[in-house]
């Protein structure tokens, strides 16, 4: 299917918009892959014991190494006097930068508690920045819970990157999100070999590798969550070029032919560059389809991936949708993605216990949810799939296809194996 | 303003989970921001519970922040009266919702609802986990527990145990086993598994048994004021203290302290000529402070180990710490700065650390052994066997967990008579291991706090003063990396004690025959 394949989608679909208990993280979980994706960055979150056991809680699941993250938490006096709170905030820095004199780049990351008290990490920023500039450069975000959920974090921490990049009126193409390496490398190659120059990755593995931006700029998006560095681009006078994500066979051709109809690839290149690879994720996934096809699927929200996966586990493996839950729909981002996905019951924010009972009353084949629900479920009889692994699994572009469709099916599979011994 | 790679412990709301969650009939009504809802996963995924806890989040966000978070909280509150019909409720603040002083335990009170609501207060920016936990277990104990007769029967209590806890599950199983042998009932076991109901009876119970001071002794001090009932304060963990706790509780309960031990097997275990390849192994210890000072014992007495290192993260119980370390000569280490407790084991140069999950992090950084005795742990020390580290059978446990890092006595000593052998050389790890250890990686000083620093400087001065002879420096090459780097540290002492600048094969050996055991 393709995207003239005529379809109603999703496109003017009712959304239920839910306020309620919403079981989701904060931004700060961003850091947890971004702080692995930039190899010369340190994150330092101004909150709370609560931030860093979130932090070590999210990160401990996955990783066991020396991280390159901290937070600088906030203790009574901090509290009683802010101009004594930003001393205290320079102090930890200026320790941190001569402990680690390797760091180009340092984030400051708001937090619920330091902003509540209004502490301004632009302010700190600033100062820093005069003293460590320009060998590290120093910026600052919020990755709150009262401001950002979940994957919002990354969004809030490239956006904060815009300003500082280097201004060019050359014509480049920027690829936006963090991507694992060895999937920006495939983009990358894809990109090359059609023929389009002057790429560049927003965030860079390195402070030195930064992408350049101006009026001649083109960009997109890798993750459907970076809203406000989208905005931000383009108050430098980038344009965005508009697609549904590359998740999927489908998803990474639309993707790749959008890039390549502004970059003048001609028909033929595209084909002969995409056939191959389009082959091949086409039978990785038919694999996993079989499983998959025709199965019902209910996703809590989670980190705004909901609805391109949905579109692809739909379209690709057959599934079928019963809610697609998100954190916040961005209509804008979206409408690729909306006219692709099969009508379905939307959702918009949460109220757990609410939707909780529906899920019940739905009995989906497959949850998609976060790790606080995923074991309940589980005991209640449902197979569900955790959908932090979405986040910190190499899923974009043809090669991870199969791979992407393998996180669904796996559940089902596991749960026919263990059904099948015990009989 | 402190920085922070890694915490031993959660914030104080953590402590009231663990509580609300060990409990059954409870509920928690959190004044929270969207994101502190990743607690539930500590105990859906680590402990791999298979209910969400019964905690409600307000989750407001900054919208919410300019208008009225207080309805926000009394609709949270009610819905979940209603929704999880609770025995008891008990309504706090998380740090965030502290800064906007909504008072969540005044706006619980207007509603009326028809089940007692506890109020929680506790600071998030000066204490931590264990004190939540202990604190809203003495909150719920004093709110809830009333004025009763004594069984007829001799009973006790079991206090302390919460979800979350290292080990609380079989602990518990193996404490009420040896005292059901000693024919004493448990009135109630808390907070793991009680009900509101169990609190209100726990005055009926003749003592209390107290297995986690960490988190349950806010409760037995409370519970001997107001309703006279002594406490243990012998924690059974470990042959000998599990003999002296028998004979604490047999005093309490005017019965005898017979109880079979034909289960524990940890003595002979230890006695056999197979474990003399034990002693002297040098141990660095690092937990809560109850687990610390129980493991420092049973690493000495049972074991033969020699303790090089012993400290606490919880400074509420620093100075029984203190105290404990004087006992072996040790100075005792409290911090709860991941980074000082790493420069510490590297200057003890210890051949197996017993601590938490951070220490094992530190333990893979160094390639020392390392076995795990306290929270915080992750989810493989949540084993689906029954694996308890108190009573007898906790014994066992010990002996069994601690020894397994170790590279067994044979093997040790091939190693050391054949150092060159191609396949069977010390950095392969030990053989009964399944995956082949990587050689040791060369240590990674991270600069750390002010004390640390020090410590790892004068060890470098020392070091930079003394020259190694290239032969010596081979010499050392061939002692299996186990033992290598006390060896060193010996030699090096020995060599500054006996201003030797030089160190060759000689003062190698002169070191070695000066501190032979």
């Amino acid at each position: 299917m393709s995207l003239d394949t005529p379809t109603t989608g999703c496109l003017h679909a009712p959304v239920l918009r839910e306020r309620g208990q919403r079981e989701v993280f904060c931004g700060l979980t961003g850091i947890i892959w971004l702080h692995r994706k930039m190899q010369d960055a340190f994150f330092l979150v101004v909150g709370s014991r609560t931030c860093a056991h979130l932090l070590q809680s999210a990160a401990g699941v996955m990783i066991f190494a020396e991280p390159r993250f901290g937070t600088a938490i906030l203790e009574e006096k901090d509290l009683a006097g802010l101009a004594d709170a930003h001393v205290e905030l320079e102090r930890e820095v200026e320790r941190l930068l001569s402990r680690r004199p390797d760091i180009r780049q340092l984030f400051l990351v708001g937090s619920c508690p330091s902003e509540v008290i209004k502490l301004d990490l632009s302010r700190t920023a600033e100062r820093l920045n005069a003293r460590h500039g320009p060998s590290v450069r120093v910026y600052n975000y919020s990755g709150s819970g009262i401001e950002t959920t979940f994957t919002q974090g990354e969004d809030a921490c490239l956006a904060a990157m815009v300003p500082g990049l280097e201004e060019t009126a050359e014509a480049n193409l920027l690829v936006v999100g963090a991507l694992p390496d060895v999937v920006e490398d495939q983009c990358l190659s894809l990109l090359t070999a059609m023929g389009i120059g002057n790429v560049a990755f927003l965030p860079s593995r390195r402070a030195s590798g930064a992408p350049k931006v101006g009026p001649n700029t083109r960009f997109v998006l890798t993750q459907p969550f970076l809203a406000d560095t989208a905005h931000a681009l383009e108050g430098r006078g980038a344009q965005r070029i508009s697609a549904p994500f590359p998740f999927g066979e489908e998803g990474t051709t639309d993707w790749l032919r959008a890039v390549a109809k502004t970059q003048g690839v001609t028909l033929e290149t595209f084909e002969s560059v995409t056939a191959a690879p389009r082959a091949r994720a086409r039978k990785a996934v038919a694999a996993h389809a079989e499983t998959l096809r025709d199965k019902t699927l209910f996703m809590f929200p989670d980190s705004q991936l909901e609805i391109p996966l949905a579109r692809f586990l739909a379209r690709e493996c057959g599934m079928v949708p019963v809610e697609v839950g998100t954190p916040y729909l961005h209509r804008g981002l979206m409408e690729p993605e909306l006219a692709l996905l099969p009508n379905t019951v939307l959702s918009e924010g949460q109220d757990v216990d609410a939707q909780l009972d529906r899920h019940a009353a739905l009995n989906p084949d497959l949850t998609v949810c976060g790790l606080g629900l995923a074991n309940p479920l589980e005991a209640a009889g449902h197979a569900t799939k955790w959908a932090i692994e979405l986040v910190f699994t190499p899923v974009h572009f043809y090669e991870q296809a199969g791979d992407l469709a393998g996180l669904f099916s796996r559940p089902l599979r596991r749960r026919a194996l263990l059904q099948g011994a015990a009989e | 303003m402190k920085l922070t790679l890694w915490t031993y412990e959660g914030p104080p709301h953590v402590g009231a989970m663990r509580v609300a969650t060990g409990m059954k009939g409870v509920h928690y009504v959190l004044h929270a921001p969207q994101g502190d809802t990743y607690a539930d996963l500590l105990f859906t995924m680590i402990e791999r519970r298979n209910h969400r806890p019964p905690v409600t989040f307000t989750t407001f966000q900054a919208s919410d922040l300019g208008a009225d978070t207080a309805t926000l909280f009394k609709r949270a509150a009610q819905g979940a009266f209603d929704r999880f019909q609770p025995q008891a409720m008990i309504v706090g603040a998380s740090c965030t919702a502290e800064l906007i002083q909504d008072d969540p335990g005044g706006l619980a009170s207007t509603l009326g609802l028809p089940c007692p609501v506890v109020p929680l207060d506790l600071p998030s920016y000066s204490r931590k986990e264990n004190f939540g936990a202990d604190e809203t277990f003495l909150a719920l104990t004093r709110a809830l527990a009333r004025p009763c007769d004594r069984t007829a029967e001799v009973s006790c209590n079991i206090l302390g145990a919460t979800a979350l806890g290292f080990r609380h599950r079989d602990d518990v199983a193996e404490i009420t086993g040896i005292l059901a042998q000693m024919g004493i009932a448990v009135n109630a076991a808390a907070p793991l598994d009680a009900t509101p109901e169990d609190l209100a009876r726990l005055p009926a119970a003749h003592f209390n048994v107290l297995l986690y001071p960490e988190t349950g002794e806010g409760a037995a001090r409370w519970l001997e004021k107001t309703h006279g009932q002594p406490w243990t304060k012998i924690i059974p963990i470990g042959a000998h203290a599990t003999r002296e706790f028998i004979a604490e509780v047999a005093a309490l309960a005017g019965v005898s302290a017979k109880v079979d031990e034909r289960n524990l097997r940890q003595p002979w275990w230890s006695a056999s000529v197979d474990s003399t390849y034990l002693t002297g192994k040098r141990v660095f210890i690092f937990g809560d402070a109850t687990h610390a000072i129980a493991a420092a014992r049973v690493a000495r007495d049972e074991i033969g180990f020699e303790v090089v290192g012993l400290g606490c993260y919880n400074r509420e119980f620093a100075r029984v710490v203190r105290s404990a370390a004087k006992d072996y000569g040790l100075e005792a280490l409290i911090t709860d700065d991941y980074l000082e407790v790493e420069a510490a084991i590297i200057a003890a140069a210890p051949e197996l650390i017993l601590g938490t999950q951070m220490e094992r992090h530190i333990a893979k950084r160094l390639g020392i052994a390392c076995a795990v005795i306290s929270a915080p742990v992750h989810v493989q020390d949540f084993p689906a066997r029954y694996s308890p580290q108190m009573g007898f059978e906790g014994a066992n446990v010990l002996f069994d967990t601690w020894i397994h890092p170790l590279v067994m006595g044979l093997e040790e000593h091939l190693l050391t008579m054949f150092r060159e052998d191609f396949e069977f050389h010390d950095a392969a790890g030990p053989s009964h291991h399944g995956g082949k250890a990587a050689p040791p990686p060369a240590p990674i000083l991270e600069p750390t706090a002010d004390a640390a620093a020090q410590m790892i400087e004068a060890a470098q001065a020392l070091a930079q003063a003394l020259h190694w002879l290239p032969d010596a420096e081979r010499e050392l090459k061939k002692i299996p990396f186990f033992v290598r780097a006390k060896a060193r540290r010996n030699t090096e002492k020995y060599a500054a004690e006996k201003g030797v600048t030089q160190i060759s094969i000689e003062t190698l050996y002169e070191a070695k025959a000066h501190y032979a055991r």
